[in-house]
């Protein structure tokens, strides 16, 4: 049993504290409701923990520190919602292609656009996916849960520097803002489970920091310490430098795929919930999942209805195997998201059926479980 | 007995993608000269470049190398500097990288005035994207994008990193290449932000249209409208107007430096301090 604390905080908060427990070192970002709450708690815990937070003249400015301070080899958090991602698009990019661990968590909102700054929206699940333009692989989780606001966190910064490429956290609006009893691993705890990521300790002469097996990433050594090499946003050899030789500039592709396509059992997380003896499933995922919970609970206990809940904690790359399974053994799937189905689709393609109902919301407010309780009835 | 650049180069990406008779060539060597003088550990040394001609600077020094996003090369810098500050960190930007595009990073870095040095190539022009019109191309000059002649209004990148508060800025043309190299020596030894402006020419994509075919022929006109500060400080206000000035521009010792003033948010944080006060500093509006 690992060792527990008990802790009342508010998800923003939970992410900062998670962060900082995680051997976080640097931040960089700008404020933006609903997400600052995540600067002004780390801005507090980083320096006494010997870190830096600065907030940047810009969206683009926050996630261009941030990726220079982990190009150096520090681990490094960016925070924003749906209109920062945009901005910061671009350079995810980059920290895909040069394959530089970013932990950047968006607390989203209403959308597009300014949207509804203030209010709860799921609208951003597609641009996780390919915040950036061309070809790469997202990794991005979705914490449903206070006391995952913290273990997701700590997840993406393992996730990071195993992977070697930016990892997205979704929070929402109402999970960043609620306050509430969670509890989480201890600080101790969560540093014992820090896996650093991977460094070459040879002879500088023989250091190749791109030429590593297809399936695997880059590995990438701090900067400063006799191992220099070249980053770059351009297609690169395996010592980073740009060039446009076809074989390489295919490999580099496929690799940047593959590390992450063929390893997805070590990222995949789901929970399911009285799925066992369950007639009609339910996938959720974020805050709408408490409320599908507790839609489950009432369909059962007042109405008989057998309902259980999927919910996938991983959204990218997504759970297909799991959902596929799922997908053949429910004549009756409901889909529950605060957008107009982004998820839905990729559980139709997960599924490969078409014959999947969904619940969607994009009103700005959350779901009560009053509406998945009407819908379920009427399926 | 001649200068030695082997030891600072990337042999094995030469000849650089520049074109012939290009000044990038003479700043990279400028920039080499002025780093083997201050005796830097080449791991010790982070050059960042952005998009653009400069941004294929980074590559070639053999010194730990960052080729970034398009105007986001103080950005980056600022990261790695804040995390590592002890090292030193340069940056190399085009006049559309640091000016257009990254104008905002600019402005705030010289603002804080951490300690990287920004050196802009400045050539009047966006070179590597064939011609078009760059914050600094002088008006009445044929652009791609222009070919009625450019309206716009010049920047004076010195003038805004001044304004700005960047603490160290300067300018020199690469027709000069050892006062270039004692002034990025100057620049680099300097604690703050530095903003050095390297005039450089661009005969393929400035002067093939404006009447400066050669490399000679540009950098003659570069020199035509430069002159030391000293002798442009006594020019009339109307004169100055056709001219821009060289050598060191703005030199503030006393300057608070970020990295410096970071430390004592640690310190603030860490129980080590009281909170920082308007009294912590010089200029307190």
């Amino acid at each position: 049993m690992s060792a527990t604390r008990e802790i009342i905080s508010s998800g923003n908060d939970l992410a900062a504290i998670a962060a900082v427990d995680a051997g976080c070192k640097f931040f960089g970002g700008y404020p933006i409701t609903p997400s600052s709450e995540v600067m002004h708690t780390i801005s507090d815990l980083l320096p006494k923990a010997g870190g830096v937070a600065i907030q940047m003249e810009d969206e683009i400015g926050g996630i261009a520190a941030a990726i220079g301070a982990g190009m150096s080899g520090v681990r490094t958090m960016t925070a924003t919602s749906g209109p920062g991602v945009s901005l910061k698009a671009e350079n995810l990019g980059l920290a895909q292609m040069a394959e530089v661990p970013l932990v950047l968590v968006n607390v989203m909102r209403g959308g597009p656009s300014t949207g509804l700054p203030t209010r709860v929206s799921q609208g951003d699940i597609n641009q996780a996916k390919n915040p950036s333009h061309g070809d790469y692989k997202s990794i991005t989780v979705c914490a449903g849960t206070l006391a995952e606001c913290y273990t997701e966190t700590v997840r993406a910064f393992n996730l990071a520097d195993r992977f070697m490429q930016p990892v997205i956290v979704l929070l929402d609006e109402t999970l960043g803002h609620m306050h509430g009893k969670a509890i989480i691993p201890t600080a101790e705890e969560t540093q014992k489970g820090i896996v650093p990521r991977k460094k070459f300790e040879g002879d500088p002469k023989d250091y190749r920091p791109y030429d590593v097996p297809q399936d695997q990433p880059a590995v990438l050594n701090p900067m400063f310490q006799g191992y220099r090499y070249h980053f770059t946003g351009l297609h690169h050899d395996a010592n980073g430098f740009p060039t446009e030789e076809i074989e390489t500039c295919r490999k580099l592709i496929d690799r940047l795929f593959r590390k992450v396509e063929e390893h997805k059992d070590e990222i995949e997380s789901n929970e399911e919930y009285m799925l066992d003896d369950a007639e009609i499933l339910l996938i959720g995922y974020g805050s709408a999942s408490l409320a599908i919970k507790e839609a489950v609970n009432v369909l059962r206990d007042q109405y008989g209805i057998k309902a259980g809940m999927f919910r996938p904690i991983t959204i990218w790359p997504s759970p297909e195997k799991r959902m596929y399974e799922l997908g053949q053994k429910f004549d009756k799937v409901l889909v529950v998201e605060l957008n107009q189905g982004q998820y839905y689709e990729e559980v139709q393609r997960a599924m490969e059926r078409h014959n999947i109902d969904k619940l969607t919301k994009t009103n700005g407010r959350p779901f009560s479980p009053a509406d998945i309780i009407e819908k379920v009835k009427e399926l | 007995m001649a200068f030695n650049y082997d030891e600072y180069l990337r042999l094995e990406k030469m000849p650089t993608l520049w074109c012939w008779g290009c000044g990038d060539g003479v700043i990279l060597k400028a920039f080499i000269r002025a780093v083997d003088k201050l005796g830097w550990s080449k791991d010790d040394v982070c050059v960042v470049s952005g998009i653009g001609c400069s941004g294929r600077f980074s590559s070639y020094v053999d010194f730990n190398t960052v080729h970034t996003t398009h105007g986001r090369t103080v950005a980056f810098a600022t990261g790695i500097k804040l995390a590592n500050p002890d090292k030193h960190v340069i940056c190399v930007a085009g006049d559309g990288d640091a000016l257009a595009i990254g104008g905002n990073h600019t402005i705030h870095g010289c603002r804080r005035n951490i300690d990287i040095t920004l050196i802009v190539i400045q050539n009047f022009i966006y070179g590597l994207t064939n011609s078009q019109t760059s914050p600094t191309t002088p008006r009445g000059f044929w652009t791609v994008s222009q070919k009625a002649g450019n309206i716009d209004p010049t920047f004076d990148g010195c003038e805004l990193a001044i304004a700005s508060g960047a603490s160290f800025v300067a300018r020199e043309n690469v027709t000069a290449p050892k006062k270039l190299e004692k002034i990025l020596k100057e620049a680099m030894e300097h604690k703050g932000f530095s903003y050095v402006e390297a005039m450089s020419n661009c005969h393929i994509n400035l002067g093939r249209k404006n009447k400066m075919q050669s490399a000679m022929a540009n950098l003659d006109w570069i020199d035509s409208i430069t002159m030391p500060k000293k002798k442009y400080d006594q020019l009339s206000e109307e004169e100055k107007l056709n001219y821009l000035p060289t050598g060191i521009l703005k030199q503030d010792t006393e300057a608070e430096e970020y990295c410096d003033m970071y430390k004592e948010i640690q310190k603030a944080h860490q129980g080590l301090r009281g909170p920082i006060t308007p009294d912590d500093f010089k200029k307190k509006i």
